[in-house]
């Protein structure tokens, strides 16, 4: 199984960890991650490029696409936010032919035309829709009993579900309990799970987005969670670098680590907890590897 | 004549959150009713029916069960639906439990009804109404059919509460003016005979609980019952207000920087991001950033100061050119 690869701005940048532990993971699952076709790729906006000016936003997610499409390979992100960028731009491209037309003018002084064919996918979805539940069974070494794990997807895998095909693809609203579940850990179900982290007003309001990490994480905490999984690194961002600040909102401590999806995997596979960064974390994952008795 | 076609009942299991604001303590609780119905029947006739024929104490609203008046808006396996348009069978394909509370950011007045003065206050906060400059000598005001057509789909809006139920930030911030009214806004910006547009961008731009304070969560966009999209109106009235230059706020800011930083370099620039996002000369703002930037510098030692360019960025510093050019 081979994809053009688009690990995002955050994996290479504020979350080196998810970074390091996709490309683990991915040796172990027989993924072959091909960098080249993509290393020109830009910035899917985030969202926030779109703010100013849709078109613009879209046009760069074209250009992306036609490498890929140039590539011959599915498109794989470890991003949930580009995920879901990326399914938005792609929906408002299909729909419209003309549309379609008017931005590949724009990518015409580079050689490079998109097509349509793209439907870029996050791992998440390539888990538990390609690889499958029970090949990755197969590859677990150290089943994770006993520990106790509040999935967290965030928005931007979630909604809207149109633009991510949902109806067409019923396994992506729960393939990250069925993973914690395939681990062999237990899930913590919890209302905030799909909800919104908090991170895009971090740098514009402050207190909603910590108030947001401080009742994400402690409901999960009260609810009896060791960890909390996600497959978006924005969410990750927020929820353990802002956890402290999250902390004093409520006046105790929540110490709640966030774990990346690889990370998880990768703990369940028998990769060393160093090779995957998990000791860079803001919020310490001493305990929850003394609980699956992994040395940190 | 054929034999008329045989209704088949199914069994249908509903939780309810009940509140009863005689109780004195205010305390809620759950119900749960068994009942067989027909199928094809919605929530809401599953409701309506325990209502009269298992218990009269449960209180809901609803008026034209036909998805037009807007009063049936109820939370569904956790999330806001009007119920007339909710078939059973889409919330509990194998007959599992349906849970059924009150809209969420409304205050309950029993049971399932909720009062609508949260929602109306923030509706009443953009100004609701045309502000045209002049009085036509005679007749009405004219508006063309094409300058109108694309204020449809937020015309569209039945006032529901189904948006304001589910909104994120509303959970966390009551002083947001919330996904309806900022659609009700984006609704005047753009309307040809309001002459309002640019106090009602500058407010909308300046204002706590103003437009910068979405989340865009999409919650709104997913649980509207008429396809209003009130996010993609919120978007578009940060693009607005960016094309009339008002740059200002920190959402501003925020999109001013990340358009830089893709333009340079391909990428976002998460070491200047916030900075740029708070203004080089707030100091207290970017003081507010500095024990968790050195948190992450020292532990993650990311994110790194030194921002590099992705092979063949002039390609992409091209198409923004352009877009600039063509503005």
């Amino acid at each position: 199984m081979k994809f053009a690869f688009y690990p995002g701005c955050v994996s290479r940048g504020a979350c080196p960890e998810l970074f390091d532990s996709t490309i683990a993971v991915c040796e172990k699952l027989g993924i072959e991650l091909d960098y080249k076709s993509m290393e020109s790729a830009s910035c899917t906006g985030s969202g926030i490029l779109q703010e100013k000016n849709l078109k613009l936003g879209d046009t760069l997610n074209a250009r992306n696409f036609a490498l890929a499409e140039k590539s011959g390979l599915p498109l794989l992100t470890i991003c949930s936010t580009c995920q879901g960028v990326m399914s938005q731009a792609n929906a408002r491209l299909l729909a419209d032919k003309e549309y379609l037309d008017e931005i590949n003018q724009e990518l015409k002084a580079e050689g490079l035309e998109y097509k349509g064919t793209v439907d870029p996918k996050h791992l998440l979805w390539v888990l538990v829709e390609d690889i499958g539940i029970d090949k990755l069974k197969s590859l677990i070494v150290k089943k994770l009993e006993g520990l106790k794990l509040a999935p967290f997807y965030g928005c931007y895998i979630v909604r809207p579900s149109s633009a991510l095909k949902f109806q067409e693809n019923p396994k992506r609203s729960n393939s990250l309990e069925e993973i914690i579940e395939a681990v062999g850990a237990t899930v913590v179900d919890f209302p905030g799970k799909t909800q919104c982290c908090g991170f895009p007003i971090l740098m514009i309001n402050q207190k909603n987005a910590v108030n947001m990490v401080a009742n994400h994480t402690s409901t999960a905490k009260n609810e009896g969670a060791d960890a909390m999984v996600t497959p978006c690194p924005l969410c990750h961002l927020n929820l353990d670098a802002y956890q402290p600040e999250a902390s004093k909102t409520k006046n105790e401590p929540i110490n709640l680590p966030i774990i990346h999806l690889p990370q998880l995997l990768g703990l369940a596979m028998g990769i060393e907890p160093e090779k995957m960064k998990l000791n860079k974390h803001i919020i310490s994952t001493k305990a929850m590897l003394s609980e699956i008795g992994v040395s940190p | 004549m054929g034999a008329r076609k045989e209704s088949i009942l199914m069994n249908v299991n509903l939780k309810v959150k009940r509140f009863d604001p005689g109780d004195s303590e205010g305390k809620t609780w759950w119900q749960k009713y068994k009942i067989d119905i027909h199928e094809g029947s919605t929530v809401l006739d599953a409701l309506i029916h325990v209502r009269e024929y298992e218990d009269t104490s449960l209180a809901l609203r609803c008026a034209c069960r036909a998805s037009i008046c807007g009063s049936c808006g109820m939370k569904v396996n956790g999330n806001a639906k009007l119920v007339c348009k909710t078939r059973i069978v889409e919330v509990s394909p194998n007959g599992e439990q349906i849970i059924v509370e009150p809209m969420a950011n409304h205050g309950v007045v029993k049971d399932l009804v909720v009062s609508l003065d949260t929602f109306f206050n923030q509706i009443k906060r953009v100004e609701p109404y045309i502000q045209a400059d002049h009085v036509p000598e005679k007749g009405e005001y004219i508006a063309t059919n094409e300058s109108m057509e694309n204020l449809l789909t937020a015309m569209n809006c039945i006032m529901c509460g189904c948006c304001v139920s589910d909104c994120t930030v509303l959970e966390v911030d009551d002083n947001f003016i919330g996904p309806a009214a900022l659609t009700k806004a984006w609704r005047f910006v753009n309307d040809p005979r309001d002459s309002k547009r640019t106090d009602r961008l500058k407010d909308l731009n300046d204002e706590d609980g103003g437009i910068w304070d979405c989340t865009r969560c999409m919650q709104c966009v997913e649980v509207c019952p008429k396809g209003v999209a009130p996010m993609d109106r919120i978007m578009e009235l940060r693009e607005s207000t960016l094309t009339n230059g008002l740059t200002n706020a920190f959402g501003a800011k925020h999109a001013n920087s990340v358009n830089k930083s893709i333009k340079h370099s391909g990428r976002i620039d998460e070491f200047r991001l916030p900075i740029e996002s708070k203004g080089y000369f707030n100091i207290k703002g970017i003081f507010s950033l500095l024990i968790p930037g050195l948190r992450m510098l020292i532990k993650k030692q990311s994110p790194s100061p030194i921002h590099h360019k992705n092979p063949n960025q002039s390609k992409v510093k091209n198409i923004f050119k352009n877009f600039e050019e063509n503005k």
